[in-house]
């Protein structure tokens, strides 16, 4: 297929790679100093799933995300301001500060929310799915999760139902290795997760996560597969956690040399040398990140924290 | 007034708010061809098609964590969770997401679904298929509970609960399907029962009783024998645990300086420990005597119908609470 030189895509996967590498960056910054609440679980070295998975879908599709939430939120386009806010627990963030890094959602672009559950989600977009299909609509729903949610329940229950009724949802599994500090090779004996597929009757692919473009070939087909009616895919992609399981963690568990090899696979330096984008694009493209990203940070710091009158606001729906 | 069966209220309830509504759809196992559990939908799927009437297979968080996702996509789902106790496998889907996504969101979004399912002790079911956990349910902030005790109630409830923006469970109890009930003529397509209201069921002067569920019947046949002898006692039926109509209870017990409250919980850390405190300071001083609780002893449920008589509250246990505190 080949992505055409400086073309649309070739701009969106690099643009969107390097903005999740930005806001990222400076989530760490946050929480590094302080200003950043809670746990920073942090999405560097996995931005090409992100990216091309995003880049598949249409504006009125969903996608259900993680605790390691933040890149599919900025690929699908939500408002870096109001996450970095959110993130900072202020008032003009996506949840009025109530939720937090792991529970950001905006239902304006499909984005069903992060979740703090490690496969809590899957049901949920699952259920999404049932919706498209009920509503006879030709929407799809990505469900992404990591290796360590491929082991709880709710994943073989949902994607047996979504198997069983055809719904339209792709699974994709970012393997970034890590379950917390347990290497996913150390609690499963198939490695290669997708083989799962085969036991709910379904399509399986395990490919390289950190090639954007590949992720963006891969997750098209399943979506063109699902919204003709045929049902969900799982994709497994094989990605890399650069940083620990949250801000925390020096990564003291891995294997000499592994992170180094990754590195070297870093999915921003794989794009670049694609060679499907010219340097002075790719500048282009960094300096609106550097120009997007540091306004968030700016809009967050200046809004106000949510007051107490607003803490019990909310537990019911407010029309 | 007409008499009918409360399987059949549930009934008249999905069938009702389906026609009326085609977002909403119900799925749990056997919801389908079967007719539900206890036949309590008998002839919808028949009526509505597969997709709304949806069998699941047994995967009872992965079809409550749907009902989730299509509330959240503009459906009006219910899940049928067939014992109370099953909800337990599923607790991550109805107290961590279920519950929680409108409050953690900001309140971007409703979550209108309703979880339906049954308690109900004298059926020998054992430890795993009898429990009352309302009062689980009742302790996430976020969630709605309704508890009816009746087919009028069963209908009425259900119908509110499908058409309210916010989660409702709906604890159906077991003994009661198979009961026919007297309803008065409103019980139509337009009975709606507001969560969060209760019920005066029998009044009198001299103690009040707070109850729901299979319990209210019991503590009005003895208020109505207690009148015989000329002793006033007050049954109020909870209808809804939460919202929790505390003025009701609260004008009751200052008219009667003396509470008694009767489920068929655990006692410990149960539904009745916390209207019992939750009204404490505003009763204080009118109370007469200390209130009491008559529960289902902290026990798992014994399998021998010799020993499961024991643990559940009845008339002649009620009657005896009753007089101690007269």
């Amino acid at each position: 297929m080949g992505l055409e030189k400086d073309g649309a895509l070739a701009r969106r996967l690099y643009a969107d790679m390097v903005r999740i590498r930005r806001f990222e960056e400076e989530v760490f910054e946050f929480y590094k100093c302080g200003l950043m609440p809670g746990l920073a679980h942090l999405y560097i070295g996995e931005e090409a799933v992100a990216a091309g998975a995003c880049a598949a879908i249409r504006p009125d599709d969903y996608l259900s995300s993680t605790h390691r939430g933040h890149g599919h939120l900025v690929a699908r386009g939500a408002d870096t301001k109001k996450m970095m806010a959110e993130i900072l627990g202020r008032r003009d963030g996506y949840c009025r500060g109530k939720g937090g890094s792991m529970h950001i959602m905006d239902m304006s672009l499909g984005i069903l929310g992060a979740n703090g559950i490690v496969g809590g989600g899957i049901p949920i977009a699952t259920g999404a799915g049932y919706s498209c299909k009920y509503r006879g609509t030709d929407q799809v729903v990505l469900c992404f999760f990591g290796d360590g949610a491929s082991n709880e329940g709710t994943f073989h229950e949902s994607i047996n139902m979504a198997a069983a009724w055809d719904l339209p949802v792709v699974y994709i599994i970012e393997n970034n290795h890590y379950g917390i500090t347990v290497n996913i090779d150390r609690v499963t004996k198939e490695h290669d997760l997708a083989r799962r597929a085969i036991g709910y009757g379904i399509e399986g692919y395990t490919i390289d996560g950190n090639d954007a473009e590949l992720v963006y070939e891969t997750v098209s087909k399943a979506v063109a597969h699902a919204r003709a009616g045929k049902g969900p895919t799982l994709i497994e992609c094989k990605t890399y956690r650069q940083h620990g399981h949250n801000g925390n963690d020096n990564g003291a568990y891995r294997a000499p040399g592994e992170l180094e090899y990754w590195k070297s696979r870093d999915p921003i330096k794989l794009f670049e040398e694609k060679g499907c984008l010219s340097e002075s694009v790719r500048e282009e493209l960094r300096a609106a990140a550097e120009e997007e990203i540091r306004e968030a940070c700016e809009f967050a710091q200046a809004s106000p924290y949510p007051g107490p009158e607003e803490l019990m606001q909310g537990i019911f729906y407010e029309a | 007034m007409r008499k009918i069966y409360y399987r059949d209220a549930i009934r008249e309830a999905l069938d009702e708010e389906m026609a009326r509504d085609p977002m909403v759809m119900l799925i749990g196992e056997d919801m389908g061809p079967n007719g539900g559990t206890w036949k309590e939908n008998r002839g919808l799927w028949e009526k509505y098609g597969d997709l709304r009437l949806k069998d699941s297979p047994i995967s009872e968080s992965g079809f409550v964590g749907m009902c989730v996702g299509m509330a959240l996509t503009g459906m009006r789902p219910i899940a049928k969770v067939m014992f109370s106790d099953f909800m337990l496998v599923a607790m991550d889907q109805i107290a961590n997401q279920m519950a929680k996504i409108t409050y953690m969101s900001g309140g971007q979004k409703p979550v209108p679904m309703v979880l339906r399912t049954t308690i109900g002790l004298g059926r020998a079911s054992a430890a795993q298929h009898s429990q009352n956990l309302n009062a689980i349910i009742a302790h996430f902030p976020g969630l709605k509970i309704a508890v009816p005790s009746d087919a009028y109630t069963a209908k009425g409830l259900l119908k509110t609960a499908i058409r309210d923006n916010d989660p409702v469970v709906v604890v159906e109890h077991r003994l009661h399907y198979g009961q026919e009930f007297e309803v008065p003529d409103d019980a139509d397509e337009n009975l709606l029962l507001p969560l969060g209201k209760a019920a005066v069921l029998h009044e009198g002067g001299d103690l009040t009783v707070v109850t729901c569920s299979a319990m209210v019947a019991k503590c009005v046949r003895v208020a109505r024998e207690l009148e015989k002898e000329g002793v006033g006692v007050e049954v109020i039926d909870l209808r809804t645990i939460k919202p929790l109509d505390r003025e009701t209870i609260i004008r009751s017990v200052k008219k009667t300086g003396k509470l008694l409250l009767v489920d068929e919980g655990y006692t410990s850390f149960g539904i009745t420990a916390e209207i019992g405190f939750s009204i404490m300071q505003d009763v204080f001083y009118d109370l007469e005597a200390p209130m009491m609780r008559l529960c289902a002893p902290d026990v798992p449920v014994p399998f021998s119908p010799a020993l499961e008589k024991l643990i559940v509250p009845n008339e002649s246990t009620i009657l005896e609470a009753i007089r101690k505190m007269l």
